[in-house]
């Protein structure tokens, strides 16, 4: 089984909401919108950020312009002004997700 | 509610530019915006919640600040464009005090001897005041993602406002505004209100109301949308350096055609558009605002000529009985300082440098709500998603170290512990200028609910004749 990093097929823009990081990924064609809906669970996120997303990843599609939305609660570190974080906002955390790889069929 | 009133010439047409993504944003954006090409409304953005605070701590000092000052500066500016070519103005730039910054703007066009001017104020955002009739009135201010009641924060308030949508804007326009100048309002009601009134649309059509929402949110972060912060094929987006900001070509049945001004940087493609879409969404079948409930799952996007995608088939719902509120109230303090480390071996040595300090904070029997250290050229944005470094060809890494506690001492004291470092750890270290760290206020927010029946939105004009 071949992987691919999800880079090559997608790209994606994240920010904030209170506490909570909105990461959305867009598919760079309709092949690649079948792979992400199929492949790039809530779970796998959910894992591929230990240790920084401390709350649950919510998932929701918006097939009609490819993309995939997570919502990753309790993630920015109090968010606002009360964060201490360099990315206080989750400016970054759409590239971060791209690191993720996937199985390919 | 609302007087309905017949236009001599409905348009079939207007073009609304988006000038500022927030209070900092590229101070020329909306001179281009009103210069480089035909527009008929120019809608600008400048508060962030953090704005908020900012600006009552200002109102708090002077009673005629509280507002986006940047704006009187770009009033002098446009002003006298603007007039002429009859485009429209409408932001949310009036901030805690929109009657000062309308009165700030009147002054403006006296001097510049623009003529007649309406400039209309929205207000009745501003709540802060008013808590205890509203608690009373059986309204708890509940925070929205703890549940826990406002009053744990009360006396720690340091603003409450009330987001108000399309609604008041549109009445300024019918009562004849050319500027109108609001406090807190959603983004996408600046670019909702003049299709609404421009086009005649009735407030219970909601599928046009999220058609106008969707083009707010588009709008809303400015160049956002014509390639700035765009992931996808970044590098081949040309002259950066004058980007153009967004301009939503809006028609009388909801569809919308998202572009810019011709020999301007950037682009506008189905890619740029998409990544907006998703900017700082949830649940995207319930994109919640004062005028409607939008589905983004509704929404197409059609790549229909060089930087221009047509937008087109959003679906919408009724709004809800609520508006949302935001109050932000102190939270005690925190400070952040930085030290450079260069090669050889600069991510040992900032590590080090990392554990000595902390040992010293504990020394010193410091309490803090969190310590926390990050290695800036390592792991700063992606954290453990971070490989480990091959260390000989790392050049520098920069320690950033931050803390917050509840009292200012202590934030104070650790600002006292960077500079040391250089003389009395790891070697080869710069970096450290400016002085000491300064503790500075967290700010922190409340988010709640408040039932549209206990607030209502006044529209003032002021006339300069």
């Amino acid at each position: 089984m071949s992987r691919i990093q999800l880079r090559k097929i997608a790209h994606g823009r994240s920010g904030d909401k209170g506490d909570a990081a909105n990461i959305g990924i867009i598919a760079n064609d309709d092949q690649g919108y079948e792979l992400i809906a199929k492949h790039l669970t809530a779970e796998k996120v959910k894992k591929h950020f230990e240790g920084i997303c401390h709350g649950k990843v919510e998932r929701y599609e918006l097939p009609n312009i490819r993309a995939l939305n997570f919502l990753l609660h309790n993630t920015l570190g109090g968010g606002g002004t009360v964060s201490l974080k360099h990315d206080a906002q989750g400016k970054t955390l759409a590239a971060a997700l791209l690191r993720l790889e996937i199985d390919l069929p | 509610m609302l007087k309905r009133v017949q236009h001599k010439f409905m348009k079939n047409k207007i073009r609304i530019a988006s000038g500022q993504g927030f209070w900092g944003d590229l101070i020329d954006a909306p001179y281009h915006q009103v210069t480089k090409g035909d527009i008929d409304y120019l809608v600008m953005d400048y508060l962030a919640e953090v704005t908020m605070s900012i600006l009552q701590k200002q109102k708090n000092r002077n009673p005629n600040l509280g507002y986006a000052t940047d704006l009187i500066d770009l009033m002098k500016r446009i002003l006298p464009i603007t007039s002429k070519k009859g485009i429209k103005v409408i932001t949310n730039g009036g901030g805690v005090n929109p009657v000062a910054c309308a009165e700030a703007i009147i002054q403006v066009a006296m001097k510049l001897d623009i003529g007649k001017l309406d400039v209309a104020v929205v207000l009745g955002d501003d709540i802060k005041d008013c808590l205890d009739e509203i608690i009373q009135k059986g309204c708890d201010l509940n925070n929205m993602e703890t549940g826990e009641p406002i009053t744990l924060v009360k006396d720690k308030l340091l603003s409450a406002n009330v987001y108000f949508g399309a609604a008041p804007i549109v009445e300024a326009l019918k009562r004849g505004a050319d500027i109108v100048i609001t406090g807190r309002t959603t983004d996408t009601g600046l670019t909702l209100a003049p299709m609404i009134y421009e086009f005649g649309w009735d407030m219970k059509n909601y599928d046009l109301m999220a058609a106008g929402t969707v083009a707010g949110h588009i709008l809303e972060c400015g160049a956002q949308s014509t390639g700035g912060n765009y992931l996808g094929d970044w590098e081949s987006i040309e002259n950066f350096a004058e980007i153009g900001f967004p301009i939503a070509e809006a028609y009388p049945n909801g569809e919308v055609i998202i572009t810019k001004h011709e020999n301007t940087g950037g682009i506008v493609t189905f890619g740029t558009i998409a990544e907006q879409l998703v900017y700082e969404i949830g649940d995207p079948t319930e994109y919640i605002t004062p005028d409607c409930v939008a589905d983004f799952t509704s929404i197409k996007l059609e790549e229909v000529g060089k930087d221009r995608v047509r937008v087109y088939n959003v679906k919408g719902k009724p709004e809800t009985e609520f508006y949302k509120v935001s109050c932000s109230y102190s939270s005690g303090y925190s400070a952040t300082g930085t030290l450079t480390y260069s090669w050889p071996q600069a991510l040992t040595k900032a590590r080090k440098a990392d554990r000595i300090l902390r040992k010293r904070l504990e020394n010193l029997g410091l309490k803090f709500d969190e310590i926390r250290s990050e290695f800036v050229g390592y792991n700063a944005t992606h954290e453990n998603l971070a490989p480990e470094l091959d260390e000989d060809k790392i050049n520098e890494i920069v320690l950033r170290f931050s803390v917050r506690a509840k009292d200012r001492h202590s934030v104070n004291r650790f600002g006292q512990e960077i500079a040391p470092l250089i003389l009395t750890g790891p070697p080869s270290v710069t970096g450290f200028a400016g002085g000491r760290p300064k503790p500075k206020d967290v700010v922190a927010y409340w988010p709640a609910l408040i039932p549209k029946k206990l607030v209502e939105p006044k529209v003032k004009i002021l006339e300069l004749k």
